[in-house]
């Protein structure tokens, strides 16, 4: 019992309760865990509380909903009523938000039980995990690398079977980087696909809610759950949800596939490499129709990415002022105190940093400089993907330019660590949905992660190329050495 | 090109307190970060429109219904210091 697929069956034929299921993720957290450091909390009474209902539900003839007593991860980003929501941060110790985020609503109208609070990169400024405040997590494949980051937790989570399932966040590669470098699948949906009502803001502009599972078909089973128009956001988008599971009846052929020329650079990893490659080919030989294109402006992403993201985090993060939630340093005597100490001592190095950076582009004399022009290469990259999706239905790139780095390895070379994102964030500026697929592993064993991109509001093509991947090969059902052996039977309680 | 003059002053007004052994680490950083970003100096940019936003989308509106609001307790409940259904501050006016 791993995928959401197997977890659902079980539940709805009654081989496991939906008490069994959350005592079976706690259990698995227990034992996974200590060596992982995935999960930043977790609530057993609150879980087992929601789960005792819905077995009373099922008991009682009602319909508990399609996702009934299926255990969710939720990246320590995204609201929950009374729960506390740190994004890994110092300054949030404390905060239990008064409210849901609209897609904990929605998840647990369908009857989906979140169990589990999930580490991160503080404020999900990273691509390690490694700037939590609280946990280094560490990648299920290989204890001595990073997970990737920011969503590292949801993604370790996932890859080592202690839950079907987890949301994570995905600003400029958040959930394909980590579901790559992890070996699992994640989908960073079309920017206004999903509610972004109570997940907390780094640049809303550009961050968006996602899946991360270990199948296309389990994201096309959760994504109808999590998708939708909500007055509460209004960058959300009105349009009807599609069918997704109907995407995944549809194979290849006659699909035009894209592959990037600037994306095969010096710096991309051989085994990266040769593992895209593979795949196109296997592509091709089922009926697909590769195609080389050109993104012209991909080298001016990071660049671009980093001004509008910092400029747009800088005045998010201002409303972190040690009065209104979280914590205070304690020995602050005057207003000034309060927000100066608290925000020295309550933020992490890399999001000061990035809190200074975007104070830098947006203030004066700047502005026009940095900020606006970040704004206007954005357009060219934009229209770099309209004019490609001109020709193709999609575009299929390397997640990331190398598989998992060593822990602590970026930390002290930030510009080191934002290039590792060359492949993502452009994703992100020009708002379309992106899915991390595995692909291969490297000669270490670590996992490689295959990116598909669509048009806008086309996940649906997302999901057919990436589930008739996985028909044809089962790098995602591999299983990493923390977890070895199956966790085949759920936990049953008499 | 940045000095920790104006970092320090960057720091001000994001309201960090910065030291000066603080200063020191944060400005090596912060001048290669802003030196690669200067690359998008090699695009002429004067004929492109800036895209703030991807959706197309422009004065979302709705209908003004009163709903229920928070309470008071609950906007309180994760302050760091209350008093008297109020947030607490160290005092503003001598």
């Amino acid at each position: 019992m791993e995928t959401v697929r197997e977890w659902l069956n079980a539940l709805r034929t009654g081989e496991c309760s939906a008490r069994d299921a959350v005592t079976t993720a706690l259990e698995r957290i227990r034992t996974v865990d200590p060596q992982l450091q995935a999960v930043i909390a977790i609530d057993p009474e609150r879980a087992l509380a929601q789960a005792d209902t819905i077995d009373r539900q099922r008991a009682g003839g009602e319909d508990p909903g399609p996702l009934a007593g299926l255990p969710i991860g939720i990246k320590d980003v995204i609201c929950e009523k009374d729960v506390e929501c740190t994004c890994a941060s110092q300054i949030l110790k404390g905060y239990r938000p008064p409210y849901d985020a609209t897609v904990i609503t929605m998840l647990r109208r369908a009857g989906a039980i979140p169990v589990a609070r999930l580490n991160m990169d503080e404020f999900a400024m990273g691509s390690s995990t490694d700037h939590s405040a609280f946990a280094i997590t560490r990648n299920p494949w290989d204890t001595n690398r990073i997970p990737g980051g920011s969503s590292g937790g949801s993604a370790a989570a996932v890859a080592a079977r202690m839950l079907p399932c987890a949301l994570g966040s995905d600003t400029g590669g958040s959930i394909r980087q980590p579901a790559a470098l992890c070996g699992v699948t994640g989908l960073k949906p079309t920017y206004g696909r999903v509610s972004r009502y109570g997940l907390v803001a780094y640049a809303s502009s550009l961050d968006q809610i996602g899946p991360l599972a270990l199948t296309v078909e389990d994201i096309a089973l959760l994504l109808p759950h999590l998708a939708g128009h909500d007055p509460h956001d209004a960058t959300s988008a009105n349009l009807p949800v599609p069918n997704y599971p109907a995407a995944l009846f549809q194979d290849l052929r006659g699909v035009r596939l894209g592959v990037p020329k600037e994306y095969f650079i010096a710096g991309l990893d051989p085994a990266v490499e040769t593992a895209v490659r593979s795949a196109l080919h296997l592509f091709a030989r089922n009926g697909a129709d590769c195609v080389e294109i050109s993104l012209p402006h991909t080298e001016y992403a990071i660049a671009t990415y980093y001004i509008i993201a910092t400029a747009e985090a800088s005045s998010n993060l201002a409303r972190y002022d040690g009065i209104h939630y979280g914590w205070r340093a304690p020995e602050s005597t005057t207003l000034d105190e309060v927000y100066s100490h608290t925000r020295r001592r309550g933020f992490g190095e890399e999001v000061i940093r990035r809190i200074i950076l975007g104070t830098y582009v947006l203030s004066s004399g700047y502005y026009d400089a940095y900020y606006l022009k970040a704004l206007k290469v954005r357009t060219l990259i934009r229209q770099d993907f309209t004019r490609a999706f001109d020709t193709v239905d999609a575009i299929v790139t390397p997640t990331s330019p190398t598989p998992a780095f060593a822990l602590g390895e970026k930390l002290n070379d930030p510009l080191q660590m934002y290039l590792s994102d060359i492949f993502t964030v452009s994703v992100n500026l020009a708002g379309i949905p992106g899915l991390s697929v595995p692909c291969g592993f490297s000669p270490d064993g670590l996992p490689i992660g295959l990116q598909i991109l669509a048009k806008p509001f086309d996940e649906m093509m997302l999901l057919r190329v990436g589930h008739a991947w996985q028909q044809l090969t089962d790098f995602h059902l591999r299983r990493p050495p923390v977890c070895a052996t199956s966790f085949s039977r759920p936990t049953t309680h008499a | 090109m940045i000095t920790p003059e104006t970092v320090a002053y960057l720091a001000r007004l994001a309201r960090i307190e910065l030291n000066e052994t603080d200063l020191a680490r944060f400005v090596p950083p912060l001048q290669e970060i802003l030196a690669y970003v200067a690359k998008l100096n090699e695009l002429d940019t004067s004929q492109v429109e800036p895209t703030a936003h991807v959706l197309p989308l422009t004065n979302v509106s709705r209908s003004d219904d009163p709903l229920p609001s928070l309470s008071n307790a609950a906007a309180l409940q994760s302050a760091p210091c209350t008093d008297e259904g109020c947030f607490l501050v160290p005092p503003v006016i001598e």
